[in-house]
Formats: C-alpha cells, sequence, structure tokens
C-alpha cells in the first residue's frame, strides 16, 4: 500500500485515482500510523514552498518520514514535493527543506535571463528527458524522450550527485533525481499520460 | 524544449458533449468519459470541457462527468464555463482539474483572476476572451459572441497578465465556424502585447491551419472542437504532420 501525504496542499485526486488505475492500492492520509504500514510514501505538493514546508511542519509527520527513508522506504516527491525534500529553497526568501537530497532550489527566471533566453516561466507544458541515469529503478520503464508534463517556476541545483533525469529549458533542469531509497520527480507523473504512469509503476515495484 | 499542444475542447450540458459526434464505428460517442479517452488515446496534450448547463441540476451533472474523466483520463485537464467566484474554482478544482478557465466572470467580478492566482497560482489560471473586430479595434464579446461589452482585448489582456493570468485562450469570433485558418492577424496583435502562453482558437479546418497558426512563436496551443469532433481531422495525424513540417510534437 502506498501512503500518500495529506498536508492541506493540492489536489490529490489525480495522483490517487492514477495509482488505482494501475491496480496499485494507496491511501490520501495524515496519519502517522499509514506511513508505519504503507510499503512506499509519496510526497505530493503544489504551491509556494515555504507556505507548504509549513504546512508539513504542521501536521507533526516530518520526524516519521525522514525515520522512514533513513530506513530505506521508498519516497517520492512529486513536483514541489521534489522540491521539498531538497536542503533549501530560495522561492521568496529562504527556507528550509528535508534535507534528504543534497541541494537547493532557485528561481528558474534568473537563470534564464542570464543564459540569455526570454523562455517563459512556469516552464510549463510537455518536455522530453534526457536518461543521465539508466541505472536508476525509477527509469526502469522510461527511455530518452518520453514526455513529461512540467509545470514549475523554481528548479533544483547543485545537485548533480542526485540526477537521474533531466530536461532542456534553456538551462537544464532537474527532472528526476535519487538518493538511496528517496525520489522526486520535478513533472507530474499522474498527468503524464502512459509514459508518466510508468514511472508511478517503477516506484510501486521498488 | 517544450512542445506545441493540441487541445481538443467539450462543450458539456447536461452531462453529455454537444454539437453532436460523428465517429464511424464509435457507439455512443457523446458521452464525455468516451469521448476523453479517444482524444487521449489519439495523443491530445491537454483536455478543455466547457460547462454550457445553464441549471444547478446541469451543474452538478458537469461535476460528476469532469470527476469520471479525471479518474480515468492522466492529461492535464482544464475547465471552463461558469466560474464566476473563488467557489467555482473550487468545486471543479476538487473535482479533478488542473487549470480553470474564466470568462466573463473575470468581467463580471474584476478581482477574480487576481485572487484566483494568488489562491491557486497563475499556472492554474486561464483567462479566456472571445474577441471580434469593431470599427479597427479588438473588442471583448459575451454571452457566446452576442453582446459587445465595449472593453478594449489587447488592454483586457495585458490587464489580465498583470493580474496573474497564466495562459490567455483567445478566440476569434471573426474566424469561429469559417473553417478557413485561424485569425493569425489577431494572434499577431495579442502574441505582441502579452508574454503569456496562448491558446489560439477559432477557425481550423484542415491541418495546415496549424502549420501556420505555429509559426507565430508565442501561440502555444491550438484549440478546437467540431474538426476533432466530426472526425474532420484525427489528432494522431496531426501531430504527425506537424512534426514532419517542423513544429516540436509529443508523439
Amino acid at each position: 500500500m502506498i501512503s500518500i501525504v495529506d498536508y492541506g496542499v493540492g489536489n490529490l485526486f489525480s495522483l490517487s485515482s492514477s495509482l488505482a488505475k494501475l491496480g496499485i492500492e494507496n491511501k490520501i492520509t495524515g496519519e502517522a500510523a499509514d506511513f508505519e504500514a504503507a510499503t512506499h510514501i509519496i510526497l505530493p505538493g503544489v504551491g509556494a514552498f515555504g507556505d507548504a514546508m509549513a504546512k508539513l511542519e504542521a501536521t507533526g509527520l516530518v520526524p516519521c518520514l525522514k525515520a522512514k527513508a533513513a530506513n530505506g522506504k521508498p519516497l517520492l516527491g512529486i513536483c514541489l514535493g521534489m522540491q521539498l525534500l531538497f536542503e533549501e529553497s530560495l522561492e521568496y526568501g529562504s527556507h528550509k527543506g528535508l534535507g534528504l537530497i543534497k541541494g537547493s532550489v532557485c528561481p528558474l527566471e534568473n537563470d534564464l535571463r542570464a543564459a540569455g533566453f526570454g523562455y517563459k516561466v512556469p516552464h510549463m507544458g510537455w518536455n522530453a528527458l534526457h536518461i543521465v541515469n539508466p541505472e536508476s529503478p525509477l527509469m526502469k520503464n522510461s527511455k530518452d524522450g518520453d514526455y513529461m508534463y512540467f509545470v514549475h517556476s523554481f528548479y533544483a541545483k547543485n545537485c548533480e550527485n542526485a540526477l537521474v533525469a533531466t530536461a532542456e529549458y534553456g538551462v537544464t533542469v532537474p527532472a528526476t533525481v535519487s538518493n538511496g531509497s528517496v525520489y522526486g520527480c520535478q513533472f507530474h507523473p499522474e498527468k503524464s499520460g502512459a509514459r508518466g504512469l510508468e514511472i508511478l509503476k517503477a516506484f510501486a515495484d521498488l | 524544449m517544450i512542445t506545441k499542444r493540441i487541445i481538443p475542447c467539450l462543450d458539456i450540458k447536461n452531462g453529455r458533449v454537444v454539437k453532436g459526434v460523428n465517429f464511424k464505428g464509435v457507439q455512443d460517442v457523446e458521452d464525455p468519459v468516451e469521448l476523453a479517452k479517444r482524444y487521449n488515446d489519439e495523443g491530445a496534450d491537454e483536455l478543455v470541457f466547457y460547462d454550457i448547463a445553464a441549471s444547478v441540476e446541469g451543474r452538478g451533472l458537469f461535476t460528476d462527468v469532469l470527476k469520471k474523466v479525471a479518474s480515468q483520463i492522466f492529461i492535464p485537464l482544464t475547465v471552463g464555463g461558469a466560474i464566476n467566484t473563488l467557489d467555482d474554482f473550487d468545486r471543479v478544482l476538487k473535482a479533478g482539474a488542473d487549470k480553470v478557465s474564466v470568462n466573463s466572470g473575470a468581467i463580471k467580478n474584476p478581482s477574480l483572476v487576481a485572487q484566483a492566482a494568488q489562491k491557486y497560482g497563475n499556472q492554474c489560471v486561464v483567462l479566456s476572451m472571445d474577441v471580434a473586430r469593431v470599427n479597427g479595434e479588438y473588442h471583448i464579446f459575451t454571452k457566446g459572441g452576442r453582446e459587445d461589452t465595449g472593453i478594449e482585448a489587447l488592454s483586457w489582456a495585458t490587464l489580465g497578465e498583470k493580474n496573474g493570468a497564466g495562459e490567455i485562450v483567445l478566440n476569434s469570433i471573426d474566424t469561429d465556424g469559417v473553417k478557413d485558418g485561424f485569425d493569425i492577424e489577431m494572434l499577431t496583435s495579442f502574441s505582441n502585447a502579452v508574454s503569456l502562453p496562448i491558446i489560439a482558437s477559432g477557425g481550423a479546418g484542415k491541418m495546415e491551419d496549424f502549420t501556420e497558426l505555429f509559426k507565430l512563436e508565442k501561440v502555444d496551443a491550438g484549440l478546437a472542437a467540431s474538426i476533432f469532433h466530426f472526425g474532420e481531422v484525427n489528432i494522431t495525424a496531426l501531430k504527425q504532420y506537424l512534426k514532419q513540417n517542423g513544429v516540436l510534437m509529443r508523439l
């Protein structure tokens, strides 16, 4: 059973439905006992980093999630949920994250302009994956060029050791990252059609 | 780089797709779930559901349809029609919408776009506008294109951008239903005025119309209804054709 962390941000309906479609039992929950019992944990999220981290802290689940990750229980952060896995974010000030993956979350806009690109922010739409760590079990059903659906204005940096797949948008955007049993997807696998569902399936197989 | 997007639009009334649908060999294609599945399988990049129900009962049926679609189709869903308040945003987002399209609701309540962008994020708010030429100006129309609001449309678009809209759907009343191509002139004016992604609507009749459309760098997506519903243009074939013509497509 996959437990999906419910901390009051975003709509978890599609995520839960996509797992159900794959025949994977799942529960949207804020109860620590459900994370003990779960085989896998998904940390979703949309919105602003500081606000989301404060809400996650308020649930009292942070020590439990960190302990489960330390014990090797597979944890997948999606979109803002992935960004929360890093050490810090520079989104509207500076905020501490969960620190489960080395790196920081920075504004896309500044780096795009510095690189001389006028691309729109948020980075929104379908972009192709470039798999940099084909050994990653999360990518076992995926291939280079698979399109995923992205919606974000901030992106992870200084996380070279954690890179599994990237996407090009003027700058190189970490699309999938991992550290041990902790995984993150910047895109929404639950909104990325059949190719996205394959990533959720690979996660459930861990 | 991100691809250009092809977006079929489904008008829903009393739980059914209106305008009728006419695919060969497919039964009951007025069922929104069946049609959404078909478009998903053909490679649509996103789906738009438009609620044209006039009654409370119709609204309830629409929400049910949305839930059914969202539980089976895993691509972005945009919902529009009868979005006048933040409660309306809440209702459709909870039923599985990813983005919400505001049209006359933004005219009735000028703070709606800003409030929604603040609460749900810019990416969630799509400003949809029905535009026609009036005495050499672009005007915003309401009531299905029957009523000229007198609002100058380019300023309306820039105001929407300033208020936090994440995308603009530009429906040209002048080319809508004519099937002789998108309104390139109007789209060019708007893409010079705003830096938001623009979804073009109104005028698609054949595949070549989309090639012309995507020559406009700032246009991100083409939206159409009847040409897809009536099988005049197949989405898979269209995307293959566009890719062959140098347009970046998800296939």
